[in-house]
């Protein structure tokens, strides 16, 4: 069984966590990695820095600039997913990227060193359904899932063309918008995960704009297997550039808080 | 080819945020252009508010200069000073077709941003504009223009504060607001069916010359040029002779020189590559990292180009060319002194190309550069380079 089926089985709801690779300096940035998993990380999405992150917030722009001005390059990236496949053999890591950083490669290539250091699963962000074909091959030769992203204006047609592809997990957006902490998540979220959950029986995992425990809470409220934090994580790193003690310690407390929110379905 | 797709270039590499937004716009395209209405509507917005069409100007002075027959076409006469008001009232009347009650659009020299300003304002669509820092004070003539036509300059202090960061700002927006809000692309660049649009917006830039020179001359020009920055005054006035046996020239921003590093001329001197949405070529490092670029044209000053381009590159039917800083400010000083006309910088660049290549000219030949904008948003700028002196 792979290490996402395997951690959803286990594990349900999971709290995935994202960081930006080499953010703010690539040793600094496995560090963070790691106090991340320490406090309670199911999954850890690592993104590639890119130039020109567009799908993203302010937040996680400056950590893409704080990366590539580190100096970090793809290589770097791949090092940090062994580093990070070292520390947690069992973490489940899935690779967050832009298109540009696939093709520029050569696509074979990429999935071959993702596989290579270990990473379980790709999400390319600027990828749709309808240009993906060009991944789909080498994702299968290689055993990396391809996570797919649906988005609340996605149509119902969409929805089932995008999950014939997917494996692994479901990325549901849960609002209009890049990502970035919001003060309060869309009312209709459960209904949201209530017309994909009809589509396929991968668990759906909700991110962008979730920043708080009661957002947490809402999610798995709303049915979600999964619950996905980025700016506000990236944010704890942001907020302690050259204090690494108290990087990892802000990064702890912030898992730590929004784990809080996790209440198991079970329960509710 | 395939929809999107001009050759392998093009295709839609934008997150699934925006694909509903794409499919609509795909969708309000195709009804709007077999619309009789549209068609009456846009005509008259051309005709009798931005003034075309516009002249194709004989320039003696400068034919006796290059020994060859040098028109111009002269988009620096449409309203608001450049090619890029074709595109805007193109595109804010099929927002209002759509039912969006606002418009965004990105800005590097201002040009667009002034366009997409004029266009709102004749239409009645309020306008946000994005803008790198940099750009917003080596353009700060624009600025007010953009705020005299009541549109709001949003300055971008991300990245490199140029373009495309800029454009990045824009996209964040379109995301984020898609329902109401028309993203007015400035440029044949982005995913599709932006780069289709706005090349038939454009394209009556072509149809017009093609007439024109048809009835002054007899016969169709041996050689067409126009800068290319995203490419669209260039594909506008090429498309309707692509057919025809006439060499078109396009003319990329050579900064400081090709050997430099510090230049605008993706298709010269990039790869392949997706940016902002689009496979084309793309000025990017050895890890796919876009670079930051250079030219003394703010409109040029971009790591990409429209993917049509790229696939009129590959064909050989097209032939792009660099010319430097240099060469353009040298052009730009030229063409005013000789024929009276103050070219736009990036104009200036296709003149340059005209002015090196003027040996391999035929002395009856016929030669038509695109003059997609004048220069009085530069003339400080330009200033400032020369210490103040012309």
């Amino acid at each position: 069984m792979s290490r996402i089926r395997a951690l959803f089985a286990r594990k349900n709801p999971a709290f995935i966590g994202f960081t930006v690779a080499g953010d703010p300096g690539i040793e600094a940035s496995f560090r963070a990695a790691a106090a991340m998993v320490d406090a309670g990380v199911d999954l850890l999405e690592i993104a590639l820095p890119y130039s020109d992150p567009v799908a993203d917030g302010p937040v996680i722009e400056r950590a893409h600039v704080r990366a590539l001005r580190a100096g970090t390059t793809p290589d770097d990236a791949f090092a940090l997913v062994r580093r990070v496949r070292e520390y947690a053999p069992l973490l489940p890591i899935v690779l967050f990227t832009y298109y540009n950083i696939i093709y520029h490669r050569g696509t074979d290539r990429f999935f071959a060193d993702a596989a290579a250091a270990g990473a379980d699963g790709v999400l390319v962000v600027d990828l749709p359904a309808e240009e993906s074909g060009e991944v789909a091959p080498s994702a299968l030769r290689h055993g990396i899932d391809r996570i797919a992203l649906i988005a609340p204006t996605t149509s119902a047609e969409r929805q089932h063309a995008i999950l014939r592809g997917a494996s692994g997990f479901v990325y549901l957006i849960s609002l209009e918008g890049v990502t970035g902490e919001r003060d309060r998540l869309p009312p209709n979220l459960a209904g949201l995960v209530g017309t994909v959950r009809e589509k396929t029986d991968l668990p759906i995992a909700v991110g962008f704009g979730v920043s708080r425990p009661e957002h947490v809470a809402a999610v798995v409220e709303a049915g979600a297997n999964g619950v996905i934090v980025g700016s506000a994580l990236v944010r704890a790193i942001e907020e302690h550039v050259g204090d690494e003690a108290g990087m990892q310690d802000a990064l702890r407390t912030a898992v730590r808080s929004l784990r809080g929110g996790l209440v198991p379905r079970s329960r509710t | 080819m395939i929809a999107g797709r001009y050759g392998r270039y093009g295709g839609q590499y934008v997150p699934e945020t925006l694909m509903s937004a794409l499919i609509e716009l795909e969708e309000t395209y195709a009804r709007v252009s077999a619309d009789p209405e549209f068609a009456r509507r846009l005509s008259w917005y051309l005709h009798e508010y931005a003034g075309r069409e516009t002249p194709l100007t004989y320039c003696g002075n400068l034919s006796r200069d290059l020994g060859c027959r040098v028109y111009l076409k002269r988009e620096d006469l449409l309203h608001g000073g450049a090619h890029k008001l074709n595109n805007t009232l193109g595109q804010a009347l099929m927002a209002k077709f759509m039912g969006k009650r606002r418009l965004i659009a990105e800005t590097g020299a201002g040009q667009h941003g002034v366009a997409t300003a004029i266009a709102g304002a004749a239409l009645g669509l309020p306008v946000e504009v994005y803008m790198g820092e940099v750009d917003t004070r080596r353009q700060a003539l624009n600025v007010f223009r953009m705020e005299l036509l009541g549109a709001r300059v949003v300055p971008v202090a991300s990245g490199t504060r140029t373009l495309k960061d800029a454009i990045n700002a824009a996209m964040r927006d379109w995301v984020a607001n898609l329902r109401e809000t028309h993203y007015l692309l400035g440029s044949c660049v982005g995913p599709h069916p932006f780069p289709r649009i706005v090349r038939d917006f454009q394209s009556v830039i072509g149809e017009e010359a093609r007439r024109q020179i048809l009835e002054r001359e007899g016969r169709l020009p041996d050689t067409v040029v126009a800068c290319v920055g995203g490419g669209s005054n260039a594909i506008g006035i090429f498309y309707p002779f692509v057919n025809d046996d006439v060499a078109l020239v396009g003319v990329e921003a050579g900064g400081e020189g090709l050997e430099s590093g510090r230049h605008g001329a993706s298709l010269s001197a990039g790869s392949i590559g997706v940016f902002q949405g689009a496979l084309s070529y793309l000025l990017q490092d050895g890890d796919g990292q876009a670079l930051e670029t250079h030219s003394v044209a703010a409109g040029l000053d971009h790591p990409s180009v429209g993917p049509e381009h790229a696939m009129l590159k590959d064909s050989g039917r097209v032939r792009y060319e660099a010319v430097t800083d240099a060469e353009a400010l040298h052009a730009f000083r030229h063409l005013s002194r000789t024929e009276g006309i103050i070219p736009a910088l990036e104009s200036a660049h296709a003149v340059a190309y005209a002015l090196r290549a003027a040996d391999d000219l035929d002395r009856d030949g016929i030669l038509v550069i695109n003059l997609s904008g004048r220069g009085d948003k530069d003339v400080a700028d330009v200033a400032s380079l020369h210490g103040g002196a012309a």
